[in-house]
């Protein structure tokens, strides 16, 4: 079969990928027999960790030589429509997988106790969204991806909506139905793909050069799914109520996984298999992506909740991903691909911290936790190092992903280089004022103080991390100074495929045909026009 | 052997025979459901049996074909599951139950020999014996001096009168222009006929009125919520399931016909299969009665079902019966539920459904199920019966359509989530009591669970066999 040249087939004595997505659904049915809740967590965290040891030979057997998809599964599914079970990594996805892995024991640990009803369904569901964002990545077919794509949204709606907080029956459906909105043209437009091509294969699909209008059609398609999912400016507002409502484990895998599937898809739909749209649209998505930053940094500088802080802040950082995946140059893409890793550990770590806080005071306002340097000391600790990472200080990985996201812009164009400043200086003053406040400020929140919450933190009855608290806190902060001091091995993983994509670009993207459509000199004058706004 | 050919129905008319009989020895209880069961159950695997059969009986009018012999085995099993699902007759007149029984093994008996016809009058004929059936059926419902199932009866009984009617008009012209009643005469000149003839279109338009009557279709839709909510939750049950089974095979059979160019006829389907989706799912949204919400819900699926049957394709035909074999189990979902937590019989609402994760685990996973499979959510039979559906649409350039029933499809997710949320997410402080449910009902709740998902995930078989059965005449 001509698919061939784009694989390399699995070479391990085990189909890893199939096995590292089944395990969670086999755990996840075989959860539905425990009753016990301490069994069921014991279980589901056994269940997440032998899932993170399966794909550990992703990273140590990983071609780094080439971008080919490597330990690829072949398989027939449905040859009406000569569909394929086809699933594999290359080095984007393979990061976003292993993120994955990482982070879901830690969604099992950090509802050890914030998790106080439902266990079962808690477990059960927990472990089906795992199966279903590991599909998302590993699919090289469209209509798999698609699948998985949607099926996350069933277990995401129920664990905002069962578990969550106030107001979660209007969160969990601003966020179904926002993303199910989303996803509407992205089934059209594989579906245009295949009638066109004949093929759902994507590696495959990224090879076809289709017409400007084709590709216009297709990237706006695409990108309204993914800029959704992301989310960026102006279509991010489902993301902060879904974000404050979710129960931690929803906010940790809202944060550091389902957003990373927006950047996720620019780079494997939008980019390759549009290039020249994705050069035409390329100064609005800059544009968009600055506004995000700056309006997400504004917004969180606004919060007095700390989760809707965080939830404001991962607007901006996301902004920084989509503005280094459109800048289509070298330092970008890889500094967005790794910031999408930096703000998965660096966000899901600062959730954990707030579920934490919110489980000893039961408020995650910022006034009620004023002055907890002095109680709690190893925990303002580590929240001190999430929120220095959060605004991409130097020794943190966030450092390393901006570093390279601004680098690039600075290459591509000084002005957009410029604009993107503010939002890094936006970011130190929200969290630095998140921080302040929370460790050392008591003097004028005093006045407040005067519910439960005040009475507990200041009664000096909370206490400090236990063993597993410290335990997941530590591994994370453990990732975040070692890509802060030594990211060479994630951008070696990447490197061959970012080159291969920017190829891929170059090859099929001159920028702006000589004569376009007759539609579409409208978006054309925009486009000029906007340019124009950016140049200057 | 001609006799092998019809054996399904043979042995069907012997059940409904057996049945009449049991009615006349006032037989009741355990007896009475294990005569049905054993008769659907026989039918069931005699239509497996000849589901290889071909042939042609009666003149020409009958014909056993891939098509007639999937639908049958769709309609076995479909009668079966009806028969299991509701063997308590809760809901039915004490002295009525075993003529409950009868009619709806004889509707049944039509709506198989209605797949299999293939002459107008016989359809007609075939169609009249499932609906009067269904006209006797409706009142049925327990509780005496209630209006709204009489209402519900008399209902169903004109509009069905009126559908005929239409259809016969419609008969009339294309008899006319084609002299001819035999689909395979008629099918020869309708590509000719609607390319010139504006009369072929209306004749047709006008003839399908009947099956868009029983697949609850705009603008023949009007009577599904009020028979829905008038009818015993027994008999919606059937009504919304096996005679749509019947309906969408033979408009499969007349579209079928019409050829696979885009004619006028085609953008009149087109128009009212955008309606159809439109009107079901807005209306849906503000529904309470569950099985209102399911009947404005059952005339959107029919426009989606519309949407293949318009493509003409082998491809679009072929998704139309594997949607509607999907259908079926996400609606037998969906009314195993209602049936389960109304014990006397009554119709439930939201309210009803709330907090239904504590009282019954497996009831609740079934209905979410049913639900998110008709919200087209993957992995289920819901999603992969839009998918092809759109794909053959798309291959025909109507982007535009499938736009519509995608937006279409979203805001239904709405109502379907409703459904979600009220079992899920809803009553967790109320006083609930579980219920109490024998282990026949939870397996069959698993039985459905499991078949959304896996025919969803693996439709390889299901749209092959659709596929050979309606390449066979298209």
């Amino acid at each position: 079969m001509h698919m061939e040249k784009y694989l390399i087939l699995n070479t391990l004595s085990y189909p890893v990928l199939s096995l590292i997505m089944l395990v969670p659904l086999v755990g996840a049915l075989l959860s539905l027999l425990i009753k016990n809740d301490t069994y069921l967590k014991i279980f589901g965290l056994l269940v997440t960790l032998v899932t993170l040891v399966l794909s550990l030979p992703l990273y140590t057997c990983f071609d780094l030589h080439t971008a080919k998809y490597q330990f690829v599964e072949l398989r027939h599914w449905f040859p009406l429509l000569k569909l394929h079970y086809v699933v594999g990594v290359d080095g984007i996805s393979v990061l976003l997988v292993l993120l994955t892995t990482i982070i879901m024991p830690f969604c099992i640990l950090c509802s050890w106790n914030y998790i106080k009803k439902r266990m079962g369904e808690f477990i059960f569901v927990t472990l089906v969204m795992e199966t279903a964002m590991i599909g998302v990545f590993i699919s090289l077919n469209m209509v798999l991806f698609y699948i998985f794509w949607e099926a996350m949204l069933i277990p995401m709606f129920l664990l905002i909506a069962v578990w969550g907080g106030a107001r979660k029956d209007y969160a969990s459906i601003k966020f179904f139905l926002y993303t199910l909105c989303g996803s509407i043209f992205l089934l059209v437009a594989i579906v245009a793909l295949y009638i066109k091509t004949g093929t759902f294969f994507i590696p495959e699909l990224m090879d076809h050069q289709f017409s400007f209008a084709y590709q216009v059609w297709i990237f706006l398609a695409c990108a309204l799914a993914f800029a959704i999912k992301i989310p960026m400016y102006p279509l991010h507002t489902w993301l902060p109520a879904a974000h404050v409502e979710a129960p931690t484990a929803g906010s940790v895998i809202l944060a550091s996984i389902l957003l990373k599937m927006g950047g996720y898809g620019f780079l494997r739909f939008c980019l390759p298999m549009a290039p020249a749209a994705t050069m035409y649209f390329m100064p609005y998505m800059i544009a968009l992506s600055l506004i995000s930053i700056i309006f997400g940094g504004y917004l969180a500088l606004g919060q007095t909740d700390i989760k809707k802080l965080i939830a404001y802040s991962s607007v901006g950082h996301m902004g920084f991903v989509t503005l280094g995946i459109f800048l289509i140059n070298d330092q970008g893409l890889k500094g967005a691909i790794l910031q999408m890793i930096n703000h998965g550990i660096t966000t899901g770590g600062l959730f954990i911290m707030v579920g934490m806080i919110y489980e000893r005071t039961h408020s995650r306002e910022i006034a009620d936790n004023s002055a907890l340097g002095m109680m709690i000391p190893i925990y303002v600790t580590f929240l001190g190092i999430f929120c220095l990472s959060s605004l991409a200080f130097p020794g943190t990985n966030s450092f390393v992903g901006e570093f390279l996201v601004l680098f690039g812009a600075f290459k591509k164009n000084v002005v957009v280089g410029f604009l993107a400043i503010p939002g890094a200086i936006l970011a130190a003053a929200y969290m630095l004022r998140l921080l302040q406040r929370m460790v050392w400020h008591d003097s004028d929140g005093h006045a407040h103080h005067h519910d439960d919450a005040a009475d507990a933190a200041h009664g000096h009855k909370i206490t400090d991390l236990n063993l597993r608290e410290i335990t997941m806190v530590v591994v994370l902060a453990v990732f975040v100074f070692w890509i802060g001091f030594y990211p060479t091995p994630l951008l070696k993983v990447m490197d061959a495929s970012v080159t291969h994509l920017l190829h891929q670009i170059a090859a099929g993207g001159t920028p702006v045909p000589a004569a376009p459509h007759e539609g579409h000199h409208a978006l054309l004058e925009i486009g000029n026009w906007l340019k124009q706004v950016v140049a200057f | 052997m001609q006799v092998m050919l019809i054996l399904p129905e043979l042995v069907l008319i012997l059940t409904v025979l057996v049945l009449f009989a049991a009615s006349l020895k006032k037989i009741k209880g355990a007896g009475l459901s294990a005569i049905a069961l054993t008769g659907s159950l026989l039918t069931l695997v005699a239509a497996v049996v000849g589901g290889s059969a071909s042939g042609s009986l009666f003149v020409g009018a009958y014909q056993v074909d891939g098509l007639s012999q999937l639908i049958k085995i769709l309609l076995g099993g479909g009668l079966f599951l009806i028969f299991y699902m509701c063997r308590g007759l809760s809901g039915i007149e004490d002295e009525v139950q075993n003529e409950f029984y009868l009619f709806l093994a004889l509707s049944t008996l039509g709506l198989m020999m209605m797949s299999s016809a293939v002459e107008l009058l016989t359809i007609l004929v075939c169609l009249e014996i499932s609906s009067y059936a269904l006209y006797v059926v409706i009142s049925f419902r327990k509780g005496k001096g209630r209006r709204t199932e009489v209402e519900a009866g008399i209902k169903y009984v004109l509009f069905g009168a009126a559908a005929t009617g239409i259809s016969l008009f419609g008969i009339s012209y294309i008899f006319g222009l084609s002299h001819s009643t035999y689909l395979v005469d008629i099918k020869t000149q309708l590509p000719q006929l609607l390319q010139h003839q504006p009369m072929a279109v209306i004749g047709m338009a006008l003839l399908l009125c009947s099956f868009f009557y029983k697949l609850a279709m705009f603008p023949m839709h009007a009577w599904t919520p009020d028979i829905y909510q008038g009818a015993s939750n027994e008999t919606t049950t059937f009504i919304a399931t096996l005679p749509k089974v019947g309906a969408a095979a033979l408009l499969v059979r007349l579209i079928g016909m019409s050829g696979a160019g885009v004619t006028q006829f085609t953008w009149v389907l087109l128009v009212l299969a955008v309606l159809s989706m439109t009107y079901g799912n807005l209306a849906a949204l503000v529904q309470n009665d569950i099985k209102r919400l399911l009947a404005y819900s059952s005339i959107a699926h029919a426009g989606y079902m519309m949407i293949g049957l318009l493509t003409g394709s082998r491809l679009g035909m072929a998704a139309v019966i594997y949607y509607i074999a999907g259908y079926v189990l996400m609606n037998l979902a969906c009314f195993l539920v209602i049936y389960y937590i109304a014990p006397r019989g009554e119709n439930i609402t939201f309210d009803d459904l709330k907090g239904l994760y504590r009282r019954s685990p497996v009831l609740a996973f079934t209905l979410a199920a049913g639900a998110f499979g008709m919200a087209g959510i993957p992995p289920t039979v819901g999603f992969t019966g839009k998918f092809v559906i759109f794909t053959a649409a798309l291959e025909k350039g109507f982007y535009g359509l499938v736009v519509i029933a995608m937006v279409n499809a979203a805001v239904s997710a709405f109502y379907y989530l409703k459904l979600a949320r009220a079992v899920y997410c809803q009553g967790e402080d109320a006083e609930l009591d579980r219920l109490q449910l024998g282990f026949g009902v939870k397996i069959f709740g698993v039985f459905l669970i499991a078949a959304i998902v896996l025919v969803g995930i693996m439709p390889q078989g299901l749209l092959q066999m659709a596929n050979n059965a309606v390449s066979a005449f298209l």
